[in-house]
Formats: C-alpha cells, sequence, structure tokens
C-alpha cells in the first residue's frame, strides 16, 4: 500500500541549536559551584608549588623564574580544562542527551559545535583566573599590552584546538570515567615540554621531543610575547618563530582532531 | 488505515549478536503499542531504530511514511524520544530544559515559552518549574523527560522503559500522563519489561524475543492464545507449598508452577468450574490464604508461547 507521508515542521538553524547546546553546556559550568571552586583552589595549589617549592632551586639568566613559569602555567591550563571537557562528552553520550539531541530536526553538527562554542568560553575564563592568580603570585608583563592581548587570544586558540581532541577522547571513551583517565594523558606531556622548566636542562633524548612537541610552542610564544627579549634570548628564537610554529600546530591539530570527532560523531 | 511504522525484515547485528534478526511490525496510527520482551530481545534497538539513532543492516523500516535511511531529517520532525535515561539536565530549572528542548525542535522563543508552560502544567510540575533539576527526584525527572519528548507537538512518542527504576506511586503518576498524552491523539510506541505495564497501557501488545517478534495483538488476544483460566493457591505456610504443588500435579492439569518466596502454586486448566471444585478438594486440610481462578497475565503468555519466562525481575513484579 502507498502511504501518504505525514506532514513535517521544519528543521531548526545550525545557528540557534548550537547556541542552545552552548548555553547548556556552559550553565552546567557556572552552576556546579564546587567545579569552579575546587578548580581553581586545584591550579592555585599546583601553581603555588611550582612558584615557591621548585622555584627557588631554579635560576634563569635574564628573567625571573615566576614570569619564565607563568606563561606555562597560563598555557597549559586549557590541557587542565580539556580533561573535563571530554568526561562531560561522555557524560552526555551515556546519559542520554546525545541520542535526544539526535533524534531532534536539528543539524548533526550543533552537539559538537556547541560543545567547542561551550568548551572555548568556558576555556577563556580559565585563563583569565590563571592570570589573575599569576599576578598575584608575581607574574609582570615586560612587553606591550597588545602583546599580552596577542598571548591571550592565543592561548584560547589553543584550547579551541585542543578541545577536539579532547571531544573526540569523550566521544570514543565509553564512560566518562574512562573519558577522564584517558584524558589525563596530557599531564606528563605537559611537564615533557617547555612550560616548567627550559628545554635546555633536559637530556639530549628527550630534547629532541621536548622542542618539537606543540606545548613547547605554544607556551614559548606566550613567554616571547609577555616578556620580550630576555625570553627570546632564553629560547634562542625570535618571537615570529614561536607565533608561526604554535599557529602550525594549532591548525595542525584541529584539521586532524576535528574531522576525527566528527566523523566518530557520526558514526557512533 | 495509514501505518505509522511499517518494517519489513529488519536486521542489525552488533558483533556477533543479532538484536534484530528479521523483525516484521506494523503499528497503525491512533494506537499505543508496547513493546515486550526480556532483556536483550531487542525491544531498545528497535525503538532507537525508528527514532533514527540506529544503521540497519537490512529491511526496511518506515515511519509516518518516511523511510528511516533515506528521510531520516523527515522522521525526526514527527517523533520524539525519552529514553531509558531521564535525559534532562540537572544543573538547569524544569523549565528551561524543556524551553531548549522546544527551541530545539523548531520552536520560536514565544512558542517555546508557552509549551514548556503548558507542559509543567500539564504534568503537575508547575510549582517547582523554576527549580533546579538537581533537586528533582527521580519520579519528577522521568515526568519533565516524558514532557521534554512533548514540546517539540510530536506525532509518535518513543518510550524506551519510561517507569523503569521508578517506585510504585510514581509509575501510577506516569503512566496517567501517558494516558493523558495517548487521549490528546499522540501515537505511542513503548518497550517494557513489565507485563502490568502493557496491560495498563497498550491497544497492542508486541512480543519481542532474540530480535524477532514472537507474538502480536491486543492484551486479551494474546492472553486467548494461551487458553483456558489460571488458579493460583497462595498457601498460608510456607511448608504447605511443596503439597499443594504435589496435590495440583496429580489432578492432571497441566504444569505447576510454584514460588515458594510468595507462598502461591499455580496451574493452567480447561474453562469450567468443575476444575475448580476439584482443586480445591485435593488441598483439603492444607491452610490456604487465598484462591483465585483468572485470566492468565502476559507473563505467563509470554512463557507459554517462547518457552521460557521473560526475567526473574518481571516475574518479582508479576506476583507482587
Amino acid at each position: 500500500m502507498a502511504l501518504a507521508s505525514m506532514s513535517i515542521g521544519r528543521t531548526t538553524g545550525l545557528g540557534v541549536s548550537t547556541l542552545q547546546i552552548a548555553q547548556r553546556a556552559l550553565l552546567r559550568y557556572l552552576r556546579t559551584p564546587q567545579l569552579i571552586i575546587l578548580g581553581t583552589v586545584q591550579n592555585a595549589l599546583f601553581l603555588l608549588c611550582f612558584r615557591y617549592v621548585f622555584g627557588g632551586a631554579i635560576s634563569l639568566p635574564g628573567i625571573s623564574y615566576v614570569d619564565f613559569l607563568l606563561p606555562g602555567f597560563i598555557t597549559t591550563s586549557v590541557l587542565f580544562s580539556g580533561i573535563g571537557a571530554a568526561t562531560v562528552v561522555a557524560e552526555d553520550l551515556e546519559q542520554g542527551f546525545v541520542d535526544r539531541l539526535r533524534s531532534l530536526p536539528i543539524p548533526r553538527l550543533s552537539f559538537l559545535a556547541g560543545r567547542a562554542l561551550a568548551d572555548t568560553a568556558w576555556n577563556a575564563w580559565g585563563l583569565l583566573v590563571a592570570t589573575g592568580v599569576g599576578f598575584a603570585v608575581g607574574f609582570r608583563i615586560h612587553s606591550s599590552l597588545l602583546d599580552a592581548l596577542a598571548a591571550l587570544g592565543l592561548c584560547v586558540a589553543f584550547g579551541f584546538a585542543f578541545e577536539w581532541f579532547f571531544i573526540l577522547l569523550g566521544l570514543m571513551a565509553g564512560t566518562p570515567q574512562a573519558a577522564q583517565g584517558m584524558a589525563l594523558i596530557v599531564f606528563p606531556f605537559t611537564f615533557l615540554s617547555s612550560a616548567y622548566v627550559p628545554v635546555a636542562t633536559m637530556p639530549g633524548w628527550l630534547q629532541a621531543f621536548a622542542a618539537h612537541q606543540p606545548i613547547t610552542y605554544m607556551v614559548d610564544v606566550v613567554r616571547a610575547l609577555t616578556q620580550g627579549a630576555p625570553a627570546e634570548a632564553l629560547l634562542g628564537h625570535s618571537t615570529g618563530y614561536w607565533v608561526s610554529g604554535a599557529l602550525l600546530w594549532t591548525l595542525g591539530i584541529v584539521a586532524v582532531f576535528a574531522p576525527l570527532a566528527v566523523l566518530k560523531y557520526r558514526r557512533s | 488505515m495509514a501505518l505509522m511504522i511499517e518494517a519489513t525484515g529488519l536486521t542489525k547485528r552488533f558483533g556477533k549478536t543479532r538484536a534484530l534478526d528479521g523483525l516484521d511490525l506494523t503499528a497503525e496510527t491512533g494506537r499505543v503499542v508496547a513493546l515486550l520482551g526480556p532483556n536483550g530481545a531487542g525491544k531498545t534497538t528497535f525503538v532507537r531504530a525508528v527514532a533514527t539513532l540506529v544503521r540497519l543492516d537490512g529491511g526496511v523500516l518506515r515511519v509516518g511514511g518516511y523511510d528511516v535511511r533515506r528521510d531520516a531529517a523527515a522522521v525526526r520532525r514527527i517523533i520524539a524520544l525519552a529514553g531509558q535515561f531521564a535525559a534532562v539536565e540537572p544543573a538547569m530549572t524544569g523549565r528551561e530544559n524543556l524551553e531548549m528542548v522546544a527551541r530545539l525542535s523548531g520552536r520560536d522563543r514565544t512558542s517555546a515559552r508557552s509549551s514548556a508552560s503548558s507542559v509543567l502544567d500539564r504534568f503537575g510540575l508547575a510549582e517547582v518549574a523554576d527549580q533546579l533539576v538537581r533537586t528533582y527526584s527521580g519520579g519528577m525527572r522521568r515526568k519533565l523527560d516524558l514532557g521534554a519528548s512533548l514540546v517539540g507537538a510530536p506525532r509518535l512518542l518513543l518510550l524506551d522503559e519510561p517507569t523503569t527504576g521508578l517506585d510504585p506511586r510514581s509509575r501510577i503518576e506516569l503512566w496517567d500522563a501517558i494516558r493523558e498524552l495517548v487521549g490528546q491523539g499522540t501515537d505511542v510506541l513503548l518497550t517494557t519489561q513489565y507485563l502490568d505495564e502493557a496491560d495498563n497501557l497498550a491497544s497492542d501488545v508486541v512480543i519481542i524475543d532474540h530480535g524477532r517478534v514472537v507474538a502480536a495483538g491486543t492484551p486479551s488476544e494474546l492472553k486467548q492464545r494461551v487458553g483456558g483460566k489460571i488458579i493460583e493457591i497462595h498457601a498460608r505456610r510456607e511448608v504447605d507449598v511443596a503439597r499443594i504443588a504435589q496435590a495440583l500435579q496429580h489432578l492432571d492439569h497441566g504444569e505447576v508452577h510454584l514460588d515458594p518466596a510468595t507462598r502461591r502454586v499455580s496451574v493452567s486448566v480447561e474453562d469450567s468450574g468443575s476444575e475448580l471444585m476439584h482443586t480445591l478438594k485435593a488441598v483439603e486440610g492444607i491452610e490456604l490464604e487465598d484462591v483465585s481462578l483468572r485470566q492468565p497475565r502476559l507473563d505467563e503468555v509470554f512463557l507459554a508461547l517462547t518457552g521460557h519466562p521473560t526475567s526473574d525481575r518481571v516475574l518479582e513484579r508479576a506476583v507482587s
């Protein structure tokens, strides 16, 4: 029997659906004060350990350790926020939110777009908090305000790039616990970079890796932009070198992980 | 008669498991269809397929006249899904949750707002509408989730085990809510492991096992297929359960089922009063709580049709 198809409504636009999903994601962060307070306290303690425990043992030519450390601390904060992002994506899958979205007449991509938007905004907030804590323990900018703002903007871009990696982890993990566990992989990678100590102090075989991995470029561009000449001298390259390296890595990460995340989301 | 769901030869494998193994099913518009079956029977996979969430390996599935594979976007505009978990956001209020889903369903801001308000009223959630869902009870969350699936005014509502894990009072409240929707003309496809739920809500019951339809019909048709009636004897003392069972065995009616935990013995008999008399005679002298002659329940139907009980959980519920 030939069937008359039912009359139907229209499909919701990408803009509206992305904003709705992003709004939910942000409210979830904002209305979980434990998360904000715990995250901030944890961050601050971590910083204080480096600043005051290790800091005394590390002296660098032409730059104070706090000015060296803070760019590393601020930049890597986007990675630590990412652990939360991966966990939340796995939660949305596990708890049926993604199923509900997929059964609604919205563009498929709005879930990922909404998450990326919300997490990037959340990252930006986290960067401001980290910077504030940094100023409180003695970090200062020794360049122009414009350069410093550019550094902050780059950090937001790094966070956006890594967001796709974390979304992919969240989509693959199966459970929120597994997602968190997998995302913790970034923790050792922050140590195998220039984030906390200069790469030159590492053994040669490790330098080969540490000097070229994305976190190093991202941290060092922030250093160069906020500290100017002394940082350039210490790091051995001009600001332009670090900017182009960091941007290349950022584009590369987006180019690899965003399509993978989209593919994974479409298939699962 | 227009068909809301038309499934022909659906197959879906997950690894080596055949979740759907040639499933055929049709559901007319204006009906409430319950898919009944044990865990792993394929109920959820089928509902997810109707919701366009499953990529089928084979077969044809049309929903509201649209092919789920070719016209998934059109199908999504007529269905709404409430899954096994209450997919509501704990960090948002009930109202915010509903408004979000309404907006995602294509409503503009004003219409989303009014639609959310009317759903909140209808489900008795108006008082807690502006509290965070985090503070809601499990039953309230399910109701809100059901409400969320309605703000888009779907033609077909898909409910995957809507009352699993709810306390008895919340279950009945949710049943009432579902009945009201049905009264207003929403078609429903629901899955359940609870036979009383299917019996209570559905106009058609489809029994599924191992990814295939075992039987389909109205609840009373299915009961008739088992034939006869059930005599159930509730013993006062547990020690007597075996004695009663033995006495009934001698009468040679049918297979005797006993459940020591609830001190009940049941046997299916031809539909005649004399058999009740004989049975009573056979257990004379044993202290009894209660004796009943009744229609078979759906779990007994399931057992008769598939040769194995639904699941322990279902039996427990059925006898309680």
